[in-house]
């Protein structure tokens, strides 16, 4: 079991538990966690799955995927550092506490 | 604001309905029945990713516990057989319902032209058509496909990757011709042909026979043939209801049928083009989605707005994928940039934006098209075609 926490514009947090494997945007639909709308079922298709890592998280989610910054670039909100399309991100028992902030626009 | 909802069709459409209602706010009961035995999941893999993993839990949209928990009513193997305005209910293989309003998101299926032989052709719509195609090719050394359009390329794509010996019989000039420009169909024959791919064209398949297919007049040897030939809307029990239907269930702007307590999305809704006004049918996990939400917003906010979403569409093939902002009609004019990207013109106004691995111009083209609805050839011209000058 992996806990991940999501964090709304708001501040307000929720956190869920995921299998290894499972993408930090799937958890989200799972969960039916607001603010991920995954359009495109994890296929880098349509930018609407943008979470920012929270600090030294960022370092563990690993590099973005070829073109993911290209799609992240043009997302509703703004690309930071941390920006990251939550599909390309796939847990493991590593990014067990994985926090990941929810930008306040996706559509 | 109506308590009772009952969708129609619990594919991509009527899942993402179900959910925005209950993200909309909706308090009320909520229905959600489909024929298919699977939790609602997504077609786009079917014809990609799934041929090869055969992971079919990675399609599922959401888990089953997710229903009981926003106390959505889902009725799987359940198919609507009646809808009965006058009483407001439908009637399924299992019972019926009452309704204050229904949503219709029925989709499409294959079309099955009158080829004989054909019933020796696979289908890829359903999971469960997937998942038979899949075992069908582990066995296979060769295929045919008929029909040169997204699906069947990308099937294609695939199965050439699996090391079959692939034929692609269209019968059109060119791949994909309903929806991209020649210069992109020709850019993918290449890509194809260059796969190893026998692609056929202008090549309508007369009979399926048991050592392949006939395409034009050339008999093409396959172990397995694969239908790709395009699709029909699901509209007779709409369309038995008396409502409204031309090429698919019709709906206003608001995506209203003719009926006010009955709404339509996706594939099976004919609807007008927000920027030209002409009925169109899009065959999309945008527009299925994009749809739900508006309907959504209607019934529980009271929002009467005008559906207006931008179209945008993805394909991959290979390792090029294929991604579309707009919508463009196949006489419209291509202007090909030397970037790559195609742009579309219906008239004086650019339609479409088509583009290979370049996910930046695409998403900047989709917020162009946000921005200026249907900019001009002159607008374009003044920006040297560059999108990203035209957003600031
Ligand atoms: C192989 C394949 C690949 C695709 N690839 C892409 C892609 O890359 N990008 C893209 O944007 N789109 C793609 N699409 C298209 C996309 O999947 C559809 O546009 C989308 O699924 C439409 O959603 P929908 O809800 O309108 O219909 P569907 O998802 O088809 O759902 C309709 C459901 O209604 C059910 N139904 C019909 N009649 C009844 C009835 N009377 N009673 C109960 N249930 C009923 C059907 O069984 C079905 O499950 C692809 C489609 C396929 C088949
Ligand atoms: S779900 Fe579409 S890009 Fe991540």
């Amino acid at each position: 079991m992996i806990n991940v926490t999501y964090i709304q514009p708001d501040g307000s947090e929720t956190t869920v538990t995921a299998q290894p494997g499972d993408s930090v945007m799937q958890t989200a639909l799972n969960n039916n966690i607001d603010g991920i709308i995954a359009e495109c079922g994890g296929s880098m298709a349509c930018a609407t799955c943008h979470v920012y890592v929270e600090g030294e998280w960022a370092d563990q989610t690993g590099a973005r995927m070829d073109g993911e910054e290209d799609m992240l670039d043009c997302a509703m909100s703004e690309m930071k550092d941390t920006s990251r399309l939550s599909c390309q991100i796939k847990l493991t028992e590593a990014l067990d506490g994985l926090r990941v902030h929810i930008p306040e626009e996706q559509a | 604001m109506p308590q009772r909802i009952v969708i129609v069709g619990a594919g991509q459409g009527g899942l993402q309905a179900a959910v925005s209602l209950r993200q909309e706010g909706h308090t009320g009961a909520i229905t959600l029945i489909g024929s298919e035995p699977h939790l609602p999941y997504q077609r786009p893999p079917l014809s990609k990713a799934y041929l090869k993993t055969g992971d079919a839990n990675s399609l599922r949209l959401r888990p089953r516990n997710f229903f009981e928990d926003q106390n959505i009513e889902l009725l799987l193997s359940v198919t609507v057989t009646r809808i009965d305005p006058a009483a407001q209910t439908v009637e399924h293989s299992v019972g019926s319902v009452p309704y204050d309003h229904l949503i219709l998101a029925t989709g499409t299926s294959n079309l099955r032209p009158d080829i004989p032989g054909l019933d020796r052709a696979l289908d890829l719509r359903t999971l469960d058509d997937a998942e038979a195609l899949r075992e069908a090719v582990s066995k296979a050394q060769s295929v045919a496909v008929i029909g040169g359009g997204f699906i069947g390329l990308e099937f294609a794509a695939v199965a050439r990757a699996f090391g079959l010996e692939v034929t692609v019989a269209e019968a059109a000039s060119r791949l994909m011709a309903r929806v991209v420009s020649p210069e992109m169909s020709d850019r993918f024959l290449k890509l194809h042909r260059g796969m190893g791919t026998t692609v056929l064209l202008g090549a309508p398949v007369s009979c399926v026979t048991e050592t392949g297919i006939v395409a034009g007049d050339v008999p093409v040897t396959a172990d397995l043939v694969v239908l790709a030939a395009g699709v029909r809307p699901n509209s007779e029990v709409a369309e038995r209801a008396g409502l409204a239907t031309e090429n698919g269930v019709l709906t206003d702007a608001r995506l209203l049928t003719s009926d006010p307590a009955i709404s339509a999305l996706g594939d099976c809704a004919a609807f007008p083009d927000p920027t030209t006004g002409r009925l169109v049918r899009l065959e999309s996990v945008q527009a299925a989605t994009d749809h739900a939400r508006l309907i959504a917003r209607r019934l529980v906010k009271g929002d009467e707005a005008s559906y207006a979403a931008v179209p945008w569409f993805w394909s991959d093939q290979a390792d090029s994928k294929l991604q579309i902002a707009g919508f463009a009609t196949p006489e419209d004019e291509a202007i090909v940039h030397p970037d790559g990207a195609v742009f579309r013109f219906d008239g004086d106004n650019l339609s479409a934006v088509e583009t290979v691995n370049a996910p930046r111009i695409h998403m900047q083209a989709r917020k162009l098209f946000a921005k200026h609805q249907r900019p001009t050839r002159d607008f374009l011209a003044a920006h040297e075609y560059e999108i990203a000058s035209m957003l600031r």
